[in-house]
Formats: C-alpha cells, structure tokens, sequence
C-alpha cells in the first residue's frame, strides 16, 4: 500500500534497542587480521636489494645506511598501505600488522624501522 | 491582574516567581532545550545512532553565543538583528497565557487563544523577515518560501484549534480546558481535528517532511543562511520555544492541558502537579511529532500547497462542521 | 522576485564534491543551467607518466573513491592486453567477485545519499549501515575498506579462502533481506513517490542523443551494459540480467539500482559456488612494450572507459581516463531543465555524480576575470615564500 511513513513500524522498535554505532574510543571493534596496517620489518631477514622502496608508490619506502647496513625505512606519513613492499620483496622481510591506530602529533614521529 | 483561581490570592514575589522562573521563563528556557535534546536524541536512536549527551543543546547554545556574530554587508542591519528577537519574544508571550500550572495562565481572559494563535505566526513571520533582509540570496529564496507556504499551514491550524472552541462555545482557554475534563467524549469528537493540527504545526515548525524553507540540500540553510553567533543562537532558541509552545498549546485545547488539577495546600504544590501533567501531555505531542519526521522525505513547495488545500483545510472544514453539529445536538 | 541566479556550488551542501551548477530561476522553475567543471582537477593522468606500471596499480585506484576497483581493473586489463597474458581463471573470478561487491556498496551508499537529498535522513542511515556489511567483507578479503589493492598486473595479490566465501554467502543473505526491504520502501512510501516520480525526466531518446551510460540510461530505458555487451573478467560465464525501466525518471533509477543489488548477490552466489582451484596471478614483465589498449568496464554509476599508450618502457607513455559521471553530464543539464529547485539536488544525485574522478581538465581563461595566471613553478615558489614568512617549514 502507498502510504507516507512506510518505514514507521521498524523505525519506532529501534528506540529502545542498542544503537548500531560505537563510541570510540571507549568502544573499539576489531578489525580483521588481515588488515593492512603498520608493516613490521625484520632487520634479520633483509638482504638489502632495495626492491620494496623501488615499488612503494609513495616514496613511504626509502634505503637508508644504518649501522653500515643498507635497509629501509618507512615513513608511514606518506605510506598508503598498499603493501607492495610487503609483495616485492624477496626474502619476507616486510609484515603487515592489523595494526591501525596510528594517529600521532608532528611530523615524521610515525616511522618503523 | 485578572487572575484565575489557581494563581488566585498570592502575592508579588509569586508573581515574579511565576513569570521568570516557574513555571516562566526560565523553565521555558531549560524545557525547550530539553525538548531539542529528546528530539535530537530520540531521532538519532531511531536512525541507530547514539545520539547527543544531554547536556549538548545547552553546549551548542553556549557556543554559538561565544562566536563571531557577523552581520553581512548587504544585509540590513536593522531588520537583521529584530527578527531573531522578535521571533523569541512573541514565543515567549504567548507561553505566559499557556495554562500550565492550572487551569488558567498568568492572565485569562476571553479570546486569549486567539491571541496566542496570532502570537504563534510571528516567529515565521520574523523568519521571513530575516532571511529577507539578509542580502542573501538563499536567504531570500528561502523567506519566499517561508512566507508562500505560510497559509498552508496557518489556516489549517486555526481551523482545527478552533473546533474545541466552538463545541464548548467560548474562546478562553481556561474554559476549554475545564469543559474537556469534565467530557472526555470531547477528545473523540476533535480527534480529526487534533491530527490536523499536529501536522500543521509540524509545518509550523519546519520540520520534516514539510521542512522547506530550510531545505539543507536544496538553498543550504534558507532564511537563516547568513545568521551567525548570538542571532543563530536565538533563532535557535526560538525555534525549540515554538516547539515546546505549539505542543503545549495542542495539550492544552486537546488534551485538557493540566487538569484534572488536584488541590493541595499550599499552592505551589498543586503548582507542581499541575505542571508535571502538562509536561506529560506535551511531551507526548512532541513524540508524535518525532515520529512524524523520522519516517518521510521532504515535499516540495507545490505539494504541500496542494496537500494542504486538498486535505488539511477540507478536513478541517469538516471538523468544524462535526463541531457545530455537536453543539447543535445538543452538545457532549 | 523575478528571475534570479542560484549558484549551486562549487560549496554546496547538496553536493558532495566541489562542482557548479548556476541556476537560473524564476520562481521555483528551473529556467537555465550553466554546469562548469575542473575544480577537482588533480592531475591524476600526468601524473601516471612519472610512475612505472606497479606504482600507477595505486594510483588509479585513487581516481574515485567509491568505483575505485573499476578504475584499476581497466587498468590492468590494459596493460595485460599489450602484454599479451592470460590471468588465471580463478583470478577472473575473484576480480569479478570485487566489481559486483563494490557494486553492491555503491549502490547502498547511492540509496542513501539519494534519500539524503530529499531530506530522508532515516533512510540514509539504514542503508549506510547495511553498506557496512559490504566493507567488512572487502576488508576481511582485501585487507582494506575502499582502497582494496587487490589486483595485480596479472592476476590478483590475495586469495578467498573458503571461510571467506563463507562469509560472503552469509553477507549476500542478510543484504538481500535488506534489499528486499528498501524495495518494498522506495516503491511504497508516498512521499518518495512524490519526491521521484516524474522528475528528472531523460526520455530514451534524449538519453541516446547524449550518450548517457549505466543506470541513468538503463532507467530510459536503454539496454547497455558493458558486462553483456562486451564481457571482461568472468561475466561471460556469469548468468544475469540486464536491469532496464522504462519510466525515464528519478524512480527508475532508484529501481534500476535497487534490483541491480539483487543481481550482484546472484552474481557473487553464482561465483561462489563455482569459484575454479589453481593460480590466482601469472608473472608479469615489468616493461611493457610499445602498443596501445583501451579497456571499459561497467562501474556502478556506467561505462568507465581507460586508454594506454605505452613506450616499451617501465613507465606509460600516456593515459586517459574518461569516467561514466562526465559521460552523463549533458544528459543532467536537459534533465534539468524545467524542473523546480527543490528537485535539483536530486536530480544531480540520480545520475550518482563522482566529480573528482571526473575531472581531468582545467580550463584556464586568462582574460575572463581579473587577476592573473600562475604557473605551477611560480605557484611553487610563492608557497614556500609564503610558510617561511610565517615561520612554518615546508
Ligand atoms: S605499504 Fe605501500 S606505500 Fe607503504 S611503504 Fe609499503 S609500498 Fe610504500
Ligand atoms: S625488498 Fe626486502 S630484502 Fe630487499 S631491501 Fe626491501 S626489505 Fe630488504
């Protein structure tokens, strides 16, 4: 039946019932595990080929000289978390976490070694 | 002072105490943006969301009264600055004739709701007035349509609000009042006429689905697009009156506002019994005027022209004729 | 009042992306429209000159944020088709799997922002909620909400493993349930009736006239659908249908879309069910050699249509990109015409506007206004010059 005020019926049972929304921060919902988020990088595994940061589409991913090693580091500034890093290299040095959160105040505070 | 027989006797401090703080203006104040809160936050609860802490409406207004109030250039200064005053002094007014605590307002006499009717039509008269003069032209497009969909709902309303009237054959509000307690069958007969009034003043009030001249989509904020800082807060402010105002009013002609008054010594005891049923039955016609936005998309212009004068103003018409019959029977 | 010019944008609260609509008015009718476009121009197409093939894999993504995998998905169809590589059968499909899910999305924010636009606030929280589902699942597979980074050049980067599909079937239950009620809604409540139907008329003529695409011309009644009429991915194999009205208005294309929803979940039921074993992504050169491609797909809102040229080098030579909002463009200003004010917003949104992605030109006039023209490098210096007179580093 054509009626104004078709969704009424369903609309008035929600008044009572617990909204769908969250508060956060007070409440979080998890996410999945297979999120990309914050790469994890495993100095022990690199071999220093410098693939990751020839891919990385945002130049999140540069080689620096650490230690008399050549590795990179991530700026996750600029990180898109597309995890071509992750794919590029060679010997699985790169992980990425589900870890999201990663709100900060200045600058180039955001950076995994 | 033409008191009535509640507010009868008492002295001037009550007086005072009963203009400006309760059940005055100041209560007004508080209750108004509780009513803001429980729709914000009944809406919200309805659409699944948590909704505003209690205290945000106060907070909003807090805000905003702090802001930058700026007056446009083009705008005329004058007008500018009135209509928001205007618009919250005249809600202001006709709340002090609403009868809250008993059975009569601060003053009754006869005709005094006709003069809150005509009380009630100046706030969309000050939001016309606002938009037009604010030199904007979603301002103005939106006061044009302030001031063409006007009778749309004005007419309607005093149709409807006039039924009570004519079956009880007076025009004080006190008498209505007195008269619906002690025939409940009333209630029945302007039933038709209470539904008729609530979605006039749902119009009245610019609110889905007759929220047209503030159409956010379409002419972003209508007439209140330029208004800033303590003017917006005021408009605001008049805006969540005029709710708490035009549902009392609907409790009271059809609801029998706060009666049956229970009498207690001393007075302001029955004060607050009276009061606290008032409250509930306003607060029920606001409900039933949360429900009516939650669950429509917003008309247009010509639709609710043409709504109103195929439905509203026939069914009001026809209310009136139930009426007249009624008392031509006989009465209830 | 006279006639009056309403400007429309580029802020506007009725539109989600900086656009203009000036609107000439008298009374509430609609006289004349004047769109003017380019205020998102973000030289996305240059900019893919600079990047080798893997890096643009993210970039094109970023050309819209809702069809984000049409977008992609013409991308990598281009260059495989120059390099000449097959992509696995299970790859086909799971790429097929992402366009109908983003589909899916799409399609419920759509509902949403169109009942938004007529002031149907409640409907727009619904459906954004029942969207959710949808992101959870593109986020359970892709690992990401919108930008899913799912395609290789190739194949596909991740797998859907049987708990995935799992879930997905579970998803498609529930979001057919809800379907199901918003088309009860959408064709009942009256006053979306009022706010739909007959407005925004696009006879099927003036639609072929303007070339409109996906379900602003499928509403008019035209039979075109990329996915049928020339199939990528695996909608050869896929059994559906072509959802078409034929009432012209705003209502048809809230039609069109709410049964293609129910489409897409047969789609994904189907694909599920048949989802072939083996190798989700072929190796792939780097270099791509010198040939020329274009590639179309049908993202939600139409046909989004991609072209390569490529130099034998790592990097393409040249890239455009044309997307289904701008094809659509000159139909929205002759529905336009006549309509009251009140239904603009809508109208707008019936063809399911993405003004950023559409952007691909910005029109300078030098003398049309006063002021002057900056070119980039000057507009670089001016900005350094700006931060550090303010003390701020760049
Ligand atoms: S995730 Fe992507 S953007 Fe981030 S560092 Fe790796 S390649 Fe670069
Ligand atoms: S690709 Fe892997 S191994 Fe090579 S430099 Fe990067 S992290 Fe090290």
């Amino acid at each position: 039946m054509k009626v104004p005020g078709k969704m009424l019926p369903k609309i008035i049972g929600f008044i009572v019932r617990k909204p769908v929304t969250v508060l956060y921060p007070k409440q979080r919902l998890t996410p999945p595990e297979t999120l990309r988020g914050k790469m994890k990088f495993h100095l022990d595994r690199c071999i220093s080929c410098g693939l990751c940061a020839r891919d990385c589409p945002s130049a999140a991913c540069t080689m620096h000289e650490i230690d008399g090693k050549k590795r990179p580091v991530f700026d996750l500034d600029y990180c898109t978390f597309c995890a071509q890093c992750a794919e590029s290299c060679p010997k699985d040095a790169i992980e990425m976490t589900s870890e999201f959160e990663l709100a900060h105040y200045k600058k180039g505070e955001a950076i995994v070694k | 002072m033409v008191c009535g027989k509640g507010v009868e006797g008492i002295d001037i401090l009550l007086t005072l105490l009963y203009l400006f703080i309760f059940p005055g203006f100041l209560f007004l104040f508080a209750f108004s943006l509780f009513t803001e809160y429980l729709d914000r936050k009944i809406y919200a609860r309805m659409q699944r969301r948590v909704g505003p802490p209690f205290l945000q409406p106060f907070a909003d207004l807090v805000k905003l009264a702090a802001k930058e109030d700026v007056v446009p250039e083009k705008a005329e200064h004058f007008m500018f600055t009135a209509a928001p005053i205007i618009g919250l002094a005249a809600i202001f007014a006709a709340y002090l004739y609403l009868p809250i605590v008993s059975s009569t307002g601060l003053h009754s006499f006869n005709g005094d709701l006709v003069v809150v009717l005509y009380l009630l039509t100046i706030p969309t008269l000050a939001l016309f007035l606002g938009g037009w003069y604010s030199g904007n032209v979603f301002g103005q497009k939106g006061g044009m349509r302030v001031a063409s969909l006007l009778f749309s709902y004005e007419i309607p309303f005093f149709l409807a609000l006039l039924t009570p009237a004519l079956i009880e054959g007076s025009w004080k509000m006190a008498d209505i009042v007195h008269f619906e307690i002690s025939h409940p069958l009333e209630f029945i007969v302007s039933l038709l006429g209470f539904v008729i009034a609530l979605i006039a003043l749902q119009g009245k009030l610019e609110r889905l689905p007759f929220d047209i001249p503030e159409a956010e989509t379409e002419i972003v904020a209508g007439p209140l697009v330029e208004y800033s800082g303590r003017r917006l807060a005021l408009f605001r402010l008049a805006r969540d009156a005029e709710m708490v105002v035009g549902a009392g009013l609907l409790a009271v002609v059809f609801l029998a506002g706060p009666e049956p008054i229970v009498q207690l010594e001393p007075v302001y005891l029955s004060w607050i019994v009276g009061a606290l049923v008032f409250l509930v039955k306003t607060l029920f016609v606001i409900f039933l005027l949360i429900l009516m936005k939650s669950a429509v998309a917003r008309i247009r212009t010509d639709q609710m022209i043409s709504f109103a004068y195929k439905w509203l103003i026939p069914l009001a018409l026809v209310q009136i004729f139930i009426a007249i019959m009624v008392r031509f029977l006989g009465g209830i | 009042m006279g006639r009056v010019k309403l400007p429309i944008g580029p802020q506007h609260p009725a539109l989600k992306e900086p656009e203009n609509f000036t609107i000439t008015l008298d009374g509430e009718r609609v006289v004349d429209v004047d769109i003017r476009i380019g205020y998102t121009h973000r030289g996305i197409e240059k900019l893919m000159e600079s990047r080798t093939y893997t890096q643009n894999l993210y970039l094109v993504e970023r050309i819209c944020g809702i069809c984000s995998y049409a977008h992609v998905e013409n991308f990598t169809q281009n260059v495989e088709e120059i390099l000449g590589i097959q992509i696995p059968k299970r790859a086909e499909y799971i790429r097929t799997l992402f366009l109908e899910l983003e589909r899916l999305h799409s399609h419920f924010l759509w509902l949403g922002v169109a009942g938004h636009e007529i002031g149907f606030d409640t409907l727009f929280m619904y459906t954004w909620q029942d969207r959710e589902v949808v992101q959870d699942l593109l986020e359970m597979i892709s690992g990401n909400r919108v930008n899913y980074a799912m395609n290789a050049i190739g194949g596909v980067r991740r797998d859907v493993s049987v708990e995935h599909q799992k879930k997905v079937l579970q998803g498609m239950d529930y979001l057919e349930k809800r379907a199901e009620y918003y088309k009860e809604v959408a064709i009942n409540e009256k006053t979306i009736l009022a706010r739909a139907e007959n407005v925004g008329i696009l006879k099927t003529k003036d639609a072929l006239k303007f070339s409109a695409v996906g379900p602003t011309a499928r509403a008019s009644g035209i039979t075109v659908d990329i996915r049928k009429d020339d199939p990528y991915a695996s909608y050869l194999d896929t059994p559906f249908d072509v959802i078409t009205t034929n009432t012209n208005d705003v209502l048809g294309r809230v039609v069109v879309r709410v049964l293609e929803i129910f489409e897409s979940i047969k789609i994904i039921r189907y694909l599920m069910a048949h989802l072939p074993v083996g190798e989700i992504v072929t190796k792939a050169p780097r270099k791509v050699p010198e040939g020329e491609s274009i590639s179309h797909t049908e993202a939600p809102r139409g046909e989004d249509f991609h072209y390569l040229r490529s130099n034998g080098t790592e990097k393409p030579e040249r890239y455009k990109v044309r997307t289904p909002t701008l094809a659509n463009l000159p139909a929205l200003a002759e529905m336009l015409k006549g309509t009251y004010l009140a239904d603009v917003p809508i109208i707008v949104a019936a063809i399911d506007p993405c003004m950023g992605c559409m952007d691909r030109v910005l029109l300078l006039k030098g003398n049309e206004k006063p002021g002057e023209l900056v070119d980039g490098e000057r507009l670089r210096r001016y900005s350094i010059k700006w931060f550090a007179e303010r003390g701020w580093k760049a």
